[in-house]
């Protein structure tokens, strides 16, 4: 039988198609959603989430483009890949969104999160933290005589294995943005 | 020439603009100033309900049965939470609302002002979409856009959320020409290469079969004549969910009757074993899936559906098939004869064979009295007595819904409004209310439970205010019948709190609204008091005492495939295990 290609508007197989159903692999998906950026948006996209149970990673909004008045919805959800599907179409769904975007399968994609760390100490593990945040690429953005603040970007597993170096030498605090992400090319 | 108007003037500017003709509400201080325009204009009648839970239902009656979208305006505060049974009632079912509310001015909001609510908080998951407009100027577009979302897509209610000072305030009028519906345009027309392969499918099946469900009637009439054609050019056996009841007529030779948990036999059993299930307009609800793992395990299955989040929610099909039931249905029509009209001649006449065998079962017998009247008797004689007439049946939730359903023949879309998705008992009287303002001359029923019927009896008093001439039938078994029911299966026959204790007299109660009470307990009166209902030219209150212990067959409980249904008290014993009790 030959392989449906139904692409516009319908999820993305058939069952000449299908994923193994059975397969309860749970997949990690970054989406991006552009949306009016009006009153309660975010808390309609939020709503959503936790209204039918799906997860949330991480969540980061801001306008992208003010004219338009619209704003960019980077969320990174976990699940199933039918729940993944269903995630998309119920965003997909609402009033207010334009577009879905499944960085994940759309093809390669870039991701980036900011983080700050707080981390306080003294002699060798001042230095130690001073040298690792150098092979890190952190910058220093505050430092007193016993702390230093160090703004850090990256991919969040990057920030997560920085966190873990940090985390003996006097990690204090940690602030993240949650993810950005965008497809590459053009 | 300039427009500038006052925010409450827009309200019915746009109202009138969008061709409204009627507004189910109730005043208070947050919608004053719309009242007042109200008052002075004569193109659009508001019909004063008793509650607003009820000016809800009865807007869901009068689109439900128009077809056109049901509008409701209610003030602040506790008018708008009143509201939101209906709305989630509405969601569920998608039908058509454009829902108003009052709000404090908007200097007040977020200081816990008298009667401020966050109606739009409240409401986000309760509607399709929602708005608090704070400007009077983006007023009417807001207006123009909500009917366009509420009747574009899968249809379902709106609401905007208007404070008092944007009521007062002037600006510019925007007409509906002019307003920009936003980028909200669903797509309708459904990919030629999956109706390809749905008519494919069609071409070889040999055991296929039309499940259709409220999207068709949704779609329109013209869906409902498509449907009908095609079932009759290909000879497939056809059932529809508790929404979808019409859109095929109940008399027409290809009808098995609905299916799901109180379906028939043959349905059940035709949907458990066919090899092609088309899927037009339902959404596999598990009322209708029964076990998902051994749902219809060997057939091909197409779906279409306007709404993408339906395909492949919980059932995974073979072809989903995304867009409005009327374009799919005339664009598969059109191929399927093009490509020379095939079916699967030799398979369809074995497999109308198998459907005859499970017909004969009559799934739907039941042991009559001469004694006490039988709630099925009692709908049977209902029907018999109605038929042919301009009728328009509503129900409440429970066991006399099912019978309902059942028992009744629907031979057109339009004329079964029926709370299925929420079951909200207390929707049938004020939606019998908004389908008789909306067909004044016609014969409206509202087969009720005593005990749902109680939850919104006021609206009884719009009925008379109004002069709706419904006729309130209700199947009085003093419990809560389905409850009692899935006790008696579920859980050890301990009748917990399901009894309606402490029953109004029904006929002094008609007598105390102003309107006509009918009691009957023979048998022999029966059809009689029917007559009498349907006669007189009014309201009128039937308080039918029936058998208080009958339970309600076929049943699928929860949890269990469709081929393992009960069909009489017989089969019911220790069938229910713990984990089909876990489930509603
Ligand atoms: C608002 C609401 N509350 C509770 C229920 C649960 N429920 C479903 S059917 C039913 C009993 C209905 O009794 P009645 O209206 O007398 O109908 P019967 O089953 O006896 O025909 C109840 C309590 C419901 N569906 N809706
Ligand atoms: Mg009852």
């Amino acid at each position: 039988m030959s392989p449906l290609n139904i692409t516009k508007g319908s999820t993305s197989h058939s069952a000449y198609d299908l994923r193994d159903p059975n397969a309860e692999v749970i997949e990690t998906h970054t989406l991006a959603v552009l949306v009016d950026n009006e009153a309660g948006v975010l808390a309609r996209v939020i709503g959503l989430f936790s209204g039918r149970g799906y997860n949330i990673d991480s969540l980061t909004v801001a306008e992208v483009d003010h004219t338009g008045h619209r704003s960019r919805i980077t969320v990174v959800t976990t699940g199933t890949p039918q729940v993944i599907d269903q995630i998309k179409a119920q965003l997909g769904r609402m009033v207010p969104v334009h577009e879905v975007h499944d960085l994940t399968v759309d093809g390669p994609a870039v991701q980036r999160e900011l983080a700050l760390f707080k981390v306080a100490g003294k002699g060798d593990a001042r230095i130690e933290a001073l040298r690792l945040a150098e092979i890190f690429r952190a910058n220093v953005v505050d430092s007193t005589l016993e702390s230093f603040v160090f703004e850090i970007t990256g991919t969040p597993e990057k920030i997560d294995a920085f966190a873990e170096l940090m985390r003996p030498l006097g990690l204090r605090e940690m602030a993240r943005t949650g993810v950005a992400a965008l497809a590459r090319g053009a | 020439m300039t427009n500038v108007m006052s925010g409450a003037r827009m309200v019915v500017q746009a109202l009138k603009d969008q061709g409204v003709e009627v507004v189910f509400g109730y005043p208070g201080g947050a919608v004053l100033p719309i009242y007042d325009e109200i008052f002075q204009q004569n193109d659009i009648r508001h019909i004063l309900v008793r509650h607003e839970q009820g000016a809800v239902h009865a807007a869901e009656g009068y689109a439900r049965s128009t077809g056109k979208p049901g509008v409701v305006l209610v003030t602040s505060g506790p008018g708008a939470t009143n509201a939101v049974t209906g709305l989630v009632d509405a969601l569920m079912d998608s039908i058509p609302l454009v829902v108003l509310t009052g709000q404090v001015p908007t200097f007040m909001i977020g200081t816990d002002g008298f009667q401020e609510a966050d109606t739009v908080g409240i409401t986000r998951p309760c509607t399709k979409h929602n708005w608090l407009v704070k400007d009077t100027a983006k007023l009417s577009e807001t207006i123009h856009q909500a009917f366009h979302v509420a009747t574009h897509g899968r249809p379902g209610p709106v609401l905007i959320d208007i404070p008092k000072d944007v009521q007062f305030a002037t600006a510019e009028y925007t007409p509906m020409q002019k307003a920009k519906v936003s980028h909200y345009q669903p797509k309708v027309k459904g990919d030629i290469e999956a109706i390809t392969r749905m008519v494919e499918l069609m071409e070889t099946a040999e055991r296929p079969i039309f499940y259709t469900g409220g999207g068709v009637i949704n779609s329109g009439p013209a869906a409902s004549q498509l449907l009908r054609e095609f079932v009759a050019a290909t000879d497939f056996p056809i059932t529809s969910t508790l929404m979808g009841l019409g859109a095929y007529p109940a008399s027409g030779k290809n009808w098995l009757g609905m299916l799901g948990m109180h379906g028939l036999y043959e349905a059940n059993l035709a949907m458990h074993g066919c090899d092609l299930m088309i899927n037009i307009g339902a959404r596999f609800d598990d009322r209708i899936t029964g076990r998902i793992k051994d749902f219809s395990p060997g057939s091909r299955k197409v779906h279409v559906d306007i709404d993408a989040s339906s395909l492949n929610k919980v059932i995974r099909v073979d072809v989903p098939i995304l867009g409005d039931v009327g374009h799919v249905l005339e664009d598969a029509l059109r191929l399927w004869k093009a490509r020379g009209r095939k079916v699967n001649k030799a398979g369809l006449a074995k497999w109308w064979k198998q459907i005859e065998e499970w017909r004969a079962v009559r799934c739907l017998t039941f042991t009559n009295s001469s004694k006490v009247i039988k709630p099925q008797h009692a709908l049977q004689r209902l029907e018999a007595l109605t038929k042919g007439m301009d009728r328009y049946i509503t129900t409440e939730v429970g066991q006399h819904q099912m019978w309902a359903a059942q028992f009744l023949g629907f031979e057109d879309p339009n004329r079964w409004m029926t709370s299925g998705g929420l079951g909200t008992m207390g929707y049938g009287l004020p939606a019998s209310v908004g389908v008789q303002v909306a067909h004044p001359d016609a014969l409206v029923i509202n087969v009720a439970g005593e005990a749902s019927w109680l939850m919104n009896m006021q609206e009884m008093g719009t009925a008379m205010q109004f002069r709706l001439p419904v006729k309130q039938f209700i199947l009085n078994n003093e419990r809560l019948g389905m409850v009692r029911q899935w006790q008696e299966l579920l859980h050890g026959e301990r009748y917990s709190q399901s009894w309606s204790e402490a029953l109004p007299d029904f006929v002094k109660l008609a007598e105390a609204f102003g309107c006509k009470g009918l009691k009957v307990s023979d048998p022999a009166d029966l059809d009689d008091a029917i007559m009498e209902m349907i006669r007189y030219d009014g309201p009128v209150i039937f308080d039918c005492l029936v058998e208080k212990h009958e339970n309600c067959f076929p049943m699928i409980p929860s949890g269990k495939p469709h081929n393992e249904m009960l069909l009489g008290d017989a089969d019911t014993q220790g069938v229910i295990g713990a984990k089909g009790a876990v489930l509603v």
